[in-house]
């Protein structure tokens, strides 16, 4: 079986072609790097995305810090992770990088501040 | 009045970038006025990662990526007025700014460098007819509800418009709970990145309507849907296609317009296309020691793209506070003709002693064409390219020897074949 | 709560009855149905301050219009409202044009309007020079001017208010019963107990004539449509421009706004919804022809907003304002279309005498006030001026609107005024923050989160223009 899918690796966004048999890729073309190649495999077996998104901060100049799974996720766990994360709240002052949730959903993923946030009134 | 060899109107991304690259070229006296609270402009709102692929070949987010820079000018010997916002720019250079801490501030600069940064296309450009509830917004003032103040904008979401910002907000819109249910495009293609139409839309079943337009906003208070329908290929609406769909949300992604007023109202030469000022391969505008860089001179679709340009302007504004300037100028024009809308530089010196990047945008989507760069009849430059579309900025570079070798008012022409 | 008089209707009529009804000694009620004064016909509308050659001699149009013209300038003076006397001029395309100038400066003569002229080709062009070449002569009418009739109604509450008047919003009539020297009158804020009533109600005054069993007139909403031009467009004409009411349709008009930008409009519709401002492809796609046909060099890529405005056209030809035959003590404001806006200062001068004439007791207040103190407009001060006035509130140098250079300190006076801003649009039409080019892009959050921090409610309980109107939905998180 060959899948055609979009590789979303950059913004380049080539059309990739993968053969598939019993369940494995077992070549991929129309990538223009190693990391084509490398997405189509997971995205045919396992799918993952990026995470970015927002956590509630008590007590800081603003309201919200900006967050960011520090790895691909699952992509079915995605909304998952959201509900966890909406219910996070955390509190000033936040440094970039600081990890907010260590290995959501037993992913083994980080979320961690993608901003920094000193402390102030809100 | 202040004195500065250097004033900086914007904190974004291209004003730091163009405030650093002129320190690092000996430029003294700084000083970066940003209307904001706090250095890094729009990108503090764009939370989402993409940012920084060609630059520093690490994919980041909007706050990341401007953190960079941050941290450089907060470390440097620049100065900073946040929270300032510059009301005017006079012939001589004297910017003239406002805010709380300091009352109202004259600044007189050697140079000055605009980076005032872009505006959303508001509705009223559009001219969609009905009526005018709550709930009809611009993608960007969405994604700050959302991403800044924590607020969802609304729960039923139509978006006009594909492009990034379009696609980003569904996804953001779609994470934090909102239903989105489908983008319109008026154009036959999608003007953002293919990888956003797969995670953004495609991930979440969200519908990319081509060729379809609202032609109606429905509802009193609070909007109670849209009339959507499809377009011909002169983007006009098709009797008999309309369709009701019922929203609470309309987000408008339509565009962005650079924010000159400043520059216009001062005078400085601008171009029609671009709706920024018209500059030269320093980026230096009409008016001298003015120089202008990032999306108040072209809209850009790449931050790593506005860095480098607003680089340029900077070793500009220090060739020109430094006495370095070559004065011995011999200008060309750019233009692009046959499918290419606009070329910024808008006008080279033959002189500079520099490759020069010449940036341009086509009008449409071509497959398997050819860039050609002519002057006088001569060819300069050709290169096959697979695809270009008009979301993506194009560039090429004309090395100093060739350019050296033209002649003193001829015009650079770029042109797509195929 | 008991009251002389309850004026029902916030428009640009209503405000200055109830404004002049507060220089005597009476307890008034101005009662809107809306979150704030000025929402419907007297925010979208042409702004003009009409010269008065246009009523048919003899009408209440043409001696309240010519009257109201008259009082405009020092009106505004007093109430710090910005008008200018910019002339205006009606063009004529050809032979049969150049006739109806001719029976309009007649008519204008007959209802008293000065110093008005033929002038020809060349001195039109002289004044005008984007005009069409192919205008061969205008109707030169020097006391046109244009004024911002929002800020002319709301400055007007304003002043009302602070001269003892009781302004009620939300406040709709929902039922009026007529008992033997007074009314009863419901609204959802209470039953309200007045000796008279004027219905200022403007589309809606017929049904309100009706709560009182009076049927005598019908409003047909008549629904206009406009283009406001970005300011870069603001000096093509420096005058109103009329074409004349034959071939291109009646009354559309190209003209400079007291705020600099261009306003072109309106087409003329009639609708049977009373709430149908919306803009239609087509209405607008006509104000863009009528444009063309008299400037044609305007550019349409500079329209910065579209929007519509309901006529009151009444069935009579001509205002209705007097007692009602079903009872003397309520007295009708109605039909109150063009020229309404230029006959208003006259028009509440002349309710005021016919109340008198029914019997109420008018005493005059000597601690009435007739001046109400401008609001601060940060970007037309001096550099100084500015210095000084930042140095004295930091809140003068917070741009919050960049389009238009409105401070917070601005922002936030229009929220603490009398009757003062309670919504987006509120401050809008107040400060002109939002108005400008981006529309709000920019701005739109900030003045959210100054309304919420003012009001002391949180930002999802913002609306743009009141009821269910709310900027922004819940907490994300």
């Amino acid at each position: 079986m060959v899948k055609t899918l979009t590789c979303v690796a950059c913004p380049i966004g080539c059309t990739l072609s993968a053969q598939i048999e019993t369940g494995e890729v077992v070549s991929v073309s129309g990538n223009t790097c190693k990391r084509g190649e490398a997405y189509a495999k997971t995205e045919c077996i396992a799918p993952v995305r990026s995470l970015t998104t927002t956590v509630r901060v008590n007590g800081g100049a603003y309201p919200l810090v900006s967050v960011k799974s520090a790895a691909p996720l699952p992509k079915e766990k995605l909304l998952d992770c959201m509900a966890l994360i909406n219910q996070t709240q955390i509190d000033a002052p936040v440094t970039m990088g600081e990890i907010i949730i260590p290995d959501i959903l037993g992913t083994g993923v980080d979320i961690i501040a993608t901003n920094r946030l000193a402390k102030g009134a809100t | 009045m202040l004195q500065y060899d250097l004033a900086v109107i914007g904190g974004g991304p291209a004003g730091m970038a163009a405030a650093l690259r002129a320190r690092e070229c000996g430029v003294a006296h700084i000083v970066i006025l940003e209307r904001a609270e706090r250095l890094g402009g729009i990108l503090e709102q764009c939370i989402h990662t993409g940012f920084g692929l060609h630059y520093f070949k690490e994919e980041l987010s909007g706050p990341e990526y401007a953190q960079r820079f941050i941290d450089q000018v907060e470390q440097s010997d620049i100065e900073v007025m946040t929270d300032t916002m510059v009301i005017h720019l006079s012939t001589n250079n004297v910017v003239t700014a406002v805010s709380k801490s300091a009352g109202l501030v004259e600044i007189n600069a050697t140079a000055v460098i605009l980076a005032m940064g872009c505006r959303e296309r508001p509705r009223g450009a559009l001219n969609i007819a009905g009526t005018r509830p709550a709930g009809v917004m611009t993608a960007g003032t969405a994604q700050r509800y959302v991403n800044i103040d924590g607020y969802l904008p609304g729960h039923e979401v139509v978006i006009l418009g594909s492009g990034d910002i379009g696609l980003i907000m569904a996804r953001r819109m779609t994470l934090e709970g909102a239903h989105v249910k489908m983008v319109c495009e008026l154009q036959p293609y999608s003007s953002g990145l293919t990888r956003n139409i797969v995670q953004c839309l495609e991930d979440f079943d969200i519908p990319l309507r081509l060729s379809c337009t609202v032609v109606k906003v429905h509802g009193q208070e609070r909007l109670t849907g849209v009339t959507v329908a499809q377009v011909d290929q002169n983007r006009r609406p098709i009797p008999g296609t309309e369709e009701f769909v019922a929203c609470d949300t309309l987000l408008l992604s339509v565009g962005l317009i650079p924010e000159n007023e400043l520059s216009r109202n001062v005078g400085i030469k601008m171009d029609p296309v671009t709706r920024g000022p018209v500059v030269d391969e320093s980026r230096e505008t009409s008016q001298e020691g003015v120089f202008a860089c990032g999306n108040v001179l072209q809209v850009h679709d790449l931050v790593d793209y506005v860095t480098k340009e607003s680089q340029t302007a900077g070793e500009g504004a220090a060739r020109y506070i430094l006495n370095q300037k070559d004065y011995n100028t011999a200008y060309v024009r750019t233009k692009g003709i046959n499918g290419v809308r606009y070329v910024v530089p808008q006008k080279v010196n033959l002189n500079a002693g520099r490759d020069v990047k010449l940036y341009f945008r086509v009008g449409d989507v071509y497959r398997d064409a050819t860039i050609r760069v002519t002057c006088d009849g001569q060819a300069l430059y050709t290169r096959k390219k697979g695809k270009l579309t008009p979301g993506e900025m194009e560039n090429v570079t004309i090395r100093s020897d060739v350019l050296g070798g033209l002649r003193e008012k001829s015009e650079i022409l770029i042109q797509i074949e195929g | 709560m008991v009251y002389d008089v309850v004026v029902i209707g916030a428009g640009v009529t209503g405000a200055l009855i109830a404004r002049e009804l507060s220089r005597y000694d009476l307890k008034v009620a101005l009662l809107e149905k809306n979150n704030d004064a000025a929402t419907e016909t007297s925010k979208a509308n042409s702004a003009i301050v009409h010269a008065g050659y246009d009523a048919k001699e003899g009408t209440l149009k043409a001696r309240l219009n010519v009257h109201g013209a008259k009082m405009m300038g020092s009106l505004c003076e007093d109430l710090s409202v910005p008008y200018r006397n910019i002339g205006s001029l009606v063009l004529a395309f050809n032979e049969e044009e150049m006739e109806t100038l001719h029976t309009l400066l007649e008519r204008g003569q007959k209802n008293g309007v000065p110093k008005l002229e033929i002038i020809s080709q060349e001195r039109l062009h002289e004044m005008e020079p984007n005009v069409s070449k192919r205008a061969r002569g205008a109707l030169w009418a020097p006391t046109a001017s244009i004024v911002c009739p929002y800020e002319l109604t709301i400055a007007a509450v304003e002043n009302a208010v602070v001269n003892g008047v009781e302004f009620f919003r939300n406040c709709e009539v929902e039922r009026i019963v007529s008992q033997k020297d007074s009314f009863s009158i419901g609204t959802p804020q209470g039953t309200f107990s007045a000796s008279y009533i004027v219905n200022a109600a403007g589309v809606h005054a017929d049904e309100v004539a009706e709560m009182i069993g009076d049927r005598s007139f019908r409003i047909t909403p008549r629904r206009g449509e406009y283009l406001v031009m970005d300011k870069n467009m603001g000096s093509l004409v420096s005058h109103v421009i009329f074409q004349c009411p034959t071939k291109m349709g009646k009354g559309v008009l190209v003209s400079p706004t007291v705020d600099g930008n261009l306003l072109a409009g309106p087409n003329a519709v009639d609708v049977e919804d009373k709430y149908d401002t919306s803009t239609t492809v087509k209405g607008l796609q006509d104000v863009q022809e009528y444009v063309r046909y008299s400037i044609p060099t305007m550019k349409m890529n500079d329209v910065i907003t579209s929007f519509a405005g309901l006529r009151a056209h009444g069935d009579q030809g001509d205002f209705i304002i007097g007692p009602s035959e079903y009872n003397s003590r309520f007295i009708h404001v109605a039909g109150i279309e063009s020229p309404g806006l230029t006959a208003s200062p006259a028009t509440a001068e002349f309710v005021v005498e016919i109340l008198k004439k029914q019997g109420l007791a008018l005493q005059e207040r000597p601690e009435f006030t007739p001046v109400r103190k401008g609001p601060v407009r940060f970007h037309q001060l001096t550099r100084t001026q500015q210095r000084e006035l930042i140095a004295k509130d930091p809140a003068y140098g917070h741009i919050v609107c960049r389009c238009e250079t409105v401070t917070e300190g601005e922002i936030r006076d229009a929220i603490r005024a009398p009757a003062g801003a309670r919504d987006v649009d509120g401050v809008k039409r107040r400060t002109r923050a939002g108005m400008g080019r981006c529309q709000g892009g920019f701005c739109g959050a900030k003045v959210v989160e100054i309304l919420s921090r003012e009001l002391g409610v949180p930002e999802n309980e913002i609306t743009k223009f009141g009821g269910k109107s709310n900027v922004v939905y819940e907490k994300t998180k």
